[in-house]
């Protein structure tokens, strides 16, 4: 379990980094907190020529409020996010998630834009992104350009950025008045990849009808798997557990289409789904109409 | 009067150097000009070798040298059967064992086909993909029924079938007690595999010195004196030129019991071969391949019983996964066998065993060593009886246990220590009166569950009772020293890998010569300092390498008193030894260090009597006659939630009878760690292989050990029923918590499920195997 050799570079701007990225193309991976790189390269199912450090680009950590919403560096430390109280104010739902990510140590290595780039099914933040609108400032040596998270995640492993491109940034915005919010998953293990989760973003009109619903899983598809039927249910309706009940059952049966793997099979999955689905969307509807806890 | 410290709770002496990370562990080890090694293992489980194209391989700059099993000549052989096949009377047995490297066919994943040496580990692992084997894949054997079908694949072409050994015990006639039955149960169990994850992995470094024509070696083994008898003798050497050590090791466990590893036996050679020292460390990802792992079997069970829930016999037909070798014998399926009787009475009894080959890696003892399958067995068909009967799960064990004038109890077969199965002492129902106690079992059943159960929740209690033999032969071997300092040290065979032996054994020597435990220090794994001994296996280290440290210091006791004697002018039984002294009883004054005798008795000048031995001295051996059968009760309640199907032990209860307790600190480490394995192996671990064999969850990531948040506080007590057996009343300890973890989590489940009939017969268990069962039941009931 040692690495195939590889060149390594340690640029200390974002331009020097995106230039490393136009000259190796392909043949370079940025490296950004390493906790899915590494261990693959140990297992030499990623053999990477040219490895490009951007551990030392100081202007890829931030965290700020901007335009009413949030703007994080791509290097942010998942920690940093779970722990800023402005992340806790302008995107509770962001704030909520985090803690299910991994375990802390992975958490104090591992970024924000390392994990929204990577694109692991399993993984929370890429589901957080499309639940919340997110989007990603991806930039190259010749090109900046803004992609939603909706249209950024191409499948497995795979987004819309070129070789020669590399996330900086990602903004979220501020959701409107009267919306709730919720995130939950099932793992084996605290810690361990899950083997369902679902954010839940819900917004209710004046007359505490849904307006807006938005449901979107992990680990049951090749990327984040938004529950458009669900969500489409839930619309126009009164938040009521039955209804909700129905939207979760359409979820679980209709939007998603999971594959088994060793610690959860299809049956198993949609039947977390729907357990989630009910969870998030219960949860958020309260949180919509200023009845959590009640 | 100076405290006893044999039975006390003293925190152990390696604890300080464990913690500060000054204890030498293999990889620790390093040495000018070590070389580094990688093998070259295969993909596949099961395919014929056409070709190995070493490609550009032994021209890479830093690379020392690439063998294959062509390059081995006559060094290469299949590694020894270590335990021969006991005398038991109806047997069939095709032994097989493992080769250094694979040569025409690999036969399971991981298998190793060739070895590289080069200046870094990167560099011996960049090598490796330089190297080319064309292999045939051929369909592999993974199903131990579909093993035995005709015209299966064969794991071994020259045998004909994949049966590594059929093997059949009674006792008394089966047959009568399905005559005489009542009721008659007959069930099918599946028992999986794990494996052990010891924290850390093997390793060897490997060094041989030409002018002093001297081979030593650093190995996480749990036998350093066989390896050094059997690498000398594959090598040609003197047993004086061949030094093995076993330093500090992270976890044993079994698996670092097998005998030969490929690894020790290429790089004890290749060192030779390079004259340069040799470093291989096992990583995480070759341990779920190269190591040995443990626990196929299924069992098809039937139970003959009284109305009244009296047991008549028991019969079990059972498949025994064997892996791909067998270098271990019958122990395992004997073990099954023998332990599945437990703690009752079972007049007729037949088993019937079948060991199968497989494409999977090899199968040795793992913590517990093929127990964990016998209890499961018997304590799911006492479960699933007393539900047809109508009685309560506890009655059908307390009237079917072995009572304690009953001892000692024949159970007439042979155990895996080649002697009748009898059990020494017990008493088996305080114990289970004392776990329904300190789980609140009436409270629970009456109060706690219904008033839960009210509400949605899903909770289930479990009690389980179990046996262990333990402490079994051959013999281990000590000596006991006093050196000039008024220090004592301790030197044996046996091999510790955090059993806490630096500890528990300076308390038995303590105690003798009158010193503090920490003022004695002990010494093992290292084979210039102790010649002779088997190994540290079966729970034995405290029975028999303590015996024999009890026995060396008891003698060198009596050397000290009759020295002391003479000095001090005063009768050896009016004399005491206290605090590193001996003095005449209650006159301090006159008393005289042992550091003081050990220099005396180690005249430098002079003359002394004839027959006059130096130094205060003893080396003793103790082999017991048979094992020690240690015993206990574990209990839990479990809290499922019913709709993702995670458990919550709410409250983990052990009881346990091992005998006279050396230093119960230790022995509450030893049965919380073993409970935690117990856990894994219970919902957490099990090694999926795929339909070719090959292992679909090789990384800790995927492969999941319980943590700190998956295992309770345990509530444990201790009975001592001492083991007439030796002189210090210990019964072993090492696998008592993991062993009787499955059927407890069985009994838990169906309890908290009983309203849909739940009745499971598998381990290891997971969410989404429960969700199955859960679903698969309540049809059944809506049906």
């Amino acid at each position: 379990m040692k690495p195939a050799a590889f060149d390594y570079f340690a640029p200390g701007t974002v331009d020097e980094a995106l230039g490393l990225l136009a000259d190796y193309g392909g043949d370079a991976k940025p490296l950004a907190g390493g906790q899915s790189l590494v261990p693959t390269m140990n297992f030499r199912l990623a053999q990477p020529a040219v490895l490009v450090d951007l551990n030392g680009i100081e202007e890829l950590f931030f965290i700020r409020e901007e335009e009413g919403g949030l703007r994080c560096g791509a290097m942010t430390r998942q920690r940093s996010v779970e722990r800023s109280a402005l992340v806790q104010r302008i995107s509770p739902l962001l704030h909520e998630a985090m803690p299910h990510i991994a375990h802390s140590q992975i958490r104090n290595r591992g970024t924000i834009g390392g994990s929204l780039a990577h694109a692991d099914p399993a993984a929370e933040l890429p589901v957080l992104a499309v639940a919340l609108d997110a989007r990603m400032y991806v930039r190259s040596v010749t090109d900046a350009r803004w992609v939603s998270a909706r249209d950024f995640y191409m499948g497995l492993f795979a987004t819309a950025m070129l070789p020669e491109e590399m996330l900086v940034e990602v903004a979220f915005p501020t959701l409107p008045s009267g919306s709730g919010w919720a995130f939950d998953e099932v793992a084996r293990q605290h810690g361990n990849y899950a083997m369902c989760g679902a954010a839940a973003v819900v917004g209710l009109d004046g007359r505490r009808v849904v307006e807006r619903a938005r449901l979107v899983f992990l680990s049951v598809g090749e990327g984040p798997v938004e529950a458009e039927q669900a969500a489409a249910l839930l619309v126009g309706e009164q938040p009521n557990a039955e209804a909700i009940r129905a939207a979760a059952e359409t979820a679980a049966t209709q939007d998603i289409d999971p594959v088994g793997d060793i610690h959860a099979g299809p049956a198993f999955r949609r039947h977390l789904a729907r357990v989630i689905a009910e969870r998030v969307l219960t949860r958020a509807c309260e949180r919509a109409a200023g009845t959590e806890g009640q | 009067m100076s405290t006893r410290q044999f039975g006390q709770p003293i925190k152990r002496n390696e604890d300080p150097r464990l913690l500060a990370g000054r204890a030498l562990f293999t990889d620790d080890v390093q040495l000018a000009g070590m070389l580094h090694v990688a093998f070259l293992r295969s993909d596949l489980a099961h395919a014929r070798i056409r070709s190995i194209d070493l490609g550009g391989a032994k021209e890479r700059p830093g690379v020392a040298a690439v063998y294959t099993a062509d390059d081995l000549g006559e060094y290469w052989q299949p590694g020894p059967l270590l335990v021969p096949p006991p005398p038991v009377g109806q047997l069939e047995f095709h032994p097989r064992t493992q080769v250094p490297l694979a040569k025409d066919k690999v036969r399971h994943a991981g298998e190793a086909v060739a070895v590289v040496v080069a200046e870094s580990r990167y560099l011996a692992e960049d090598e490796l993909d330089d190297i080319f084997v064309d292999y045939e894949p051929l369909d592999a054997v993974v199903d131990l029924e579909d093993a035995l079908e005709s015209g299966t694949p064969l794991v071994h072409d020259d045998l004909g079938h994949n049966i590594n050994a059929r093997g059949t015990q009674t006792k008394g006639d089966w047959a009568q007690a399905e005559d005489a039955a009542d009721l008659v149960i007959r069930r099918r169990f599946h028992y999986d595999r794990g494996t052990a994850a010891a924290i850390e992995n093997r390793g060897i470094v490997a060094s041989w010195d030409d002018k002093s024509q001297q081979l030593t070696i650093w190995d996480t083994t749990q036998a350093p004196i066989a390896i050094r008898n059997g690498l000398a003798g594959m090598l040609g050497l003197s047993e004086h030129q061949v030094r093995v050590i076993a330093p500090f090791i992270g976890g044993g466990f079994g698996p670092k019991i097998m005998m030969f590893y490929p690894e020790e036996v290429l790089l004890a050679w290749a060192t030779l071969q390079l004259g340069r020292p040799l470093k291989w460390i096992e990583d995480r990802e070759e341990n779920f391949y190269a190591t040995t792992q443990e626990r196929g079997q299924v069992h098809d069970a039937t139970m003959a019983l009284k109305n009244d829930g009296t047991v008549l016999g028991i019969k079990d037909v059972f498949l025994h996964d064997a892996g791909a070798y067998a270098p271990y014998g019958l122990t395992l399926p004997i073990s099954s066998q023998c332990t599945l009787l437990g703690p009752y009475v079972v007049p007729e009894y037949h088993s019937e065993f079948t060991s199968v080959f497989t494409n999977k890696p090899i199968v040795t003892p793992y913590r517990g060593a093929g127990r964990q399958h016998g209890v499961f067995v018997m304590e799911r068909l006492l479960d699933i009886a007393a539900k047809e009967l109508g009685i309560d799960p506890i009655s059908i064990r307390r009237k079917n246990y072995i009572q304690p004038d009953q001892f000692p109890y024949s159970n007439e077969i042979i155990f895996q220590d080649f002697t009748q199965l009898t059990y020494d002492s017990g008493n088996y129902e305080p114990a289970l009166d004392r776990a329904l106690e300190l789980i609140g079992y009436q409270d629970f059943i009456r109060e706690n569950q219904p008033r839960r159960e009210a509400v949605g929740e899903r909770v289930g209690i479990s009690v389980v009772s179990y046996i262990e033999g333990t402490g079994i032969g051959p013999y281990e071997g000590a000596r006991v020293t006093v050196e000039a300092s008024g220090k004592v040290s301790v030197a044996t065979g046996v091999g510790t890998q955090g059993q806490g032996h630096y500890t528990s054994f300076a308390q038995v020597v303590a105690d003798q010569i009158g010193v503090a435990a920490s003022d004695v220090h002990v010494v093992t794994g290292d084979t210039d300092l102790f010649y002779w001994g088997a190994g540290t296996f079966a729970s034995r280290g405290a029975v028999v390498a303590g015996n024999a440290m009890h026995a060396a210091a008891t003698k060198v006791r009596d050397k000290i008193l009759k020295m002391a004697g003479e000095k001090l002018e005063a009768a050896e039984e009016d004399l005491e030894l206290i605090e590193g002294r001996v003095q005449v009883k209650g006159v301090p004054q006159t008393s005289i260090s042992i550091g003081e005798l050990a220099v005396e008795a180690n005249p430098m000048r002079g003359a002394v009597r004839p027959g006059t031995e130096p130094g205060l001295e003893a080396t003793e051996y103790y082999g017991p006659e048979r094992g020690a059968t240690a015993s206990g009760v574990h209990a839990m309640i479990l809290r499922v939630d019913p709709e993702t199907f995670l458990l919550e032990i709410e409250k983990y209860v052990v009881v346990h009878d091992c005998g006279t307790v050396i230093n119960p600190l230790i022995l509450e480490g030893q049965i919380q760690g073993g409970v935690a394995q117990g856990i894994g192996n219970a919902f957490y671990e099990q090694l999926h292989f795929d339909e070719n064999g090959a292992l679909r969850n090789a990384s800790l990531m995927d492969y999941l050990l319980p943590t700190a948040a998956d295992v309770p506080n345990i509530v444990s007590d201790h009975m001592e029923t001492p083991s007439p057996l030796n002189p210090l009343g210990v019964k072993g300890a090492g696998e008592a918590g993991a062993i009787p973890v499955g059927a407890l989590f069985a009994q838990a489940l169906d309890n908290a499920f009983r309203d849909i009939g739940l009745e499971v017969r598998e381990i290891p268990l997971s969410p989404n195997r429960l969700f199955e069962l859960v679903t698969e039941a309540s049809a059944r009931g809506n049906a």
